[in-house]
């Protein structure tokens, strides 16, 4: 399991806690979270900015 | 004939974000990017907590000017400064040539606010606004001990925990009696002020700084409540101000921002304005979350589409390690009060109007889980 981090605002994305508020459930890999899904802290779409692995 | 190109005037992320979500629907019309500075793609928000991660100003610049312009299929001008606007003949003055648009986008951003600072210190009082600020703040902190932060708002307070992290001293100076003044009731404000005080900042409220004076290699400050205190460095960070005056000298019409409707339209038909420097329908959000809301909404507007922009409630994160916040703050002058719930472990702050609807909340620590439940209650700003 990865973490990533936001490009724009920093926001960590942890594989292993998934954003369930959001329908990605614990466990879902960066690569499996769907490209419409954006950044909950500030709205950047996957789709427009990829995160990077930290 | 040829098209003009849309001109965007600044490549933060309003104008690179305008010119990524307009390329998605319109490949062919030229687009230009102005910018002042080196015009390469960084995160703003990032600038007030990269120090913790030990981040160069080089590693926070993700993209340079040239590999932005293939990207976005855009002509970017570096240090390129738009001394006037023509909105009559559709034209700008920059660099001293004349530049020809079919549509402007002014993506200026804001300027730090200075306070008015006696002595002879106060010229050396650095704020940190953009990646080349970030990069000087950096090489003066190396090998320092002492940092005085002007300002316990947002970014005052970012930094504060930025730094303490980083073993440095931190004492914040603010004329507020509370921190995040506008942004939290006072039982809140409270709980995040214990918790930075916990990691050893030292907060000086409900009074500002008058004098800074050079002391060797040291700064003096002097506070209007008789205090002083030495720094090695001082950091103002006391809020931001839209950057108005272009727009004001072409006769576009401004107020605190640059004034346009829901289009992000100004009162000239062409010229747009979006991000930090805009005021839409009297609101001025100086976050990343309206940006993409405007940016998304402009671009269709931009190929002939009106697209209105909607902003739906947009809970803001306060990048604050020691007390995790999210705070969606109610309008100015909206009616109605806040309850606030506290514990050890976080403090859940609602403000409702009297007949029960959710107008904002201030989250801390465990209580942030609480967001996406209490976002959803909220109701929607334009």
């Amino acid at each position: 399991m990865k973490v990533w981090q936001c490009l724009v605002c920093s926001f960590i994305y942890d594989e292993a806690k998934g954003d369930p508020e959001h329908g990605i459930k614990p466990g879902t890999k960066w690569e499996d979270v769907p490209m419409d899904w954006s950044c909950p802290d500030c709205g950047v779409a996957k789709a427009d900015f990829d995160m990077v692995e930290v | 004939m040829s098209t003009q190109p849309v001109v965007i005037v600044g490549s933060g992320l309003a104008g690179y974000t305008v010119a990524r979500e307009f390329r998605k629907l319109d490949t062919q019309t030229p687009v230009v990017v102005l910018s002042r500075d080196h015009g390469g793609f960084y995160s703003k928000p990032m600038l007030s907590n990269a120090f913790a991660q030990k981040k160069s100003a080089d590693s926070l610049l993700m993209k340079e000017a040239a590999t932005m312009a293939s990207d976005l299929n855009a002509e970017i001008r570096p240090h390129s400064t738009v001394t006037a606007i023509n909105p009559q003949l559709k034209q700008l003055s920059v660099n001293g040539e004349v530049l020809q648009y079919s549509k402007l986008v002014l993506a200026l951003g804001a300027d730090t606010i200075r306070l008015p600072l006696q002595g002879d210190g106060a010229d050396d009082v650095l704020s940190v606004n953009d990646l080349d600020d970030y990069r000087r703040f950096r090489e003066a902190v190396d090998g320092k001990k002492d940092i005085a932060i002007l300002g316990a708002g947002l970014i005052g307070c970012e930094f504060a925990n930025d730094l303490i992290g980083s073993g440095y001293q931190v004492d914040v100076v603010d004329l507020a009696p509370q921190l995040l003044g506008r942004l939290l009731p006072p039982e809140s404000a409270a709980y995040i002020q214990r918790k930075l005080e916990g990691e050893g900042v030292v907060f000086h409220l409900g009074t500002t700084t008058q004098l800074v004076e050079k002391a060797g290699a040291q700064y003096k400050l002097k506070l209007a409540n008789g205090e002083s205190l030495v720094a090695d460095l001082v950091l103002s960070a006391v809020g931001l101000k839209p950057r108005t005056a272009l727009a004001a000298s072409a006769g576009i019409k401004t107020n605190r921002g640059i004034v346009v409707n829901t289009l992000l339209q100004t009162n000239f038909e062409d010229i747009y304005a979006l991000g930090d420097c805009a005021e839409v329908e009297g609101r001025v959000l100086p976050f990343v979350m309206p940006i993409m809301q405007a940016a998304r909404a402009l671009a269709p507007t931009l190929t002939g589409h009106a697209t209105p922009v909607k902003y739906p409630a947009m809970p803001v994160a306060v990048k604050t390690p020691a007390c995790l916040t999210v705070v969606s703050p109610p309008d100015a002058g909206a009616q109605g009060e806040w309850k606030v719930e506290g514990g050890v472990d976080g403090v859940n702050a609602q403000f409702h109007h009297k007949n029960g609807q959710l107008l904002g909340f201030a989250l801390m620590g465990a209580a942030v889980g609480e967001k996406s439940k209490l976002t959803q209650q909220l109701p929607a700003i334009l």
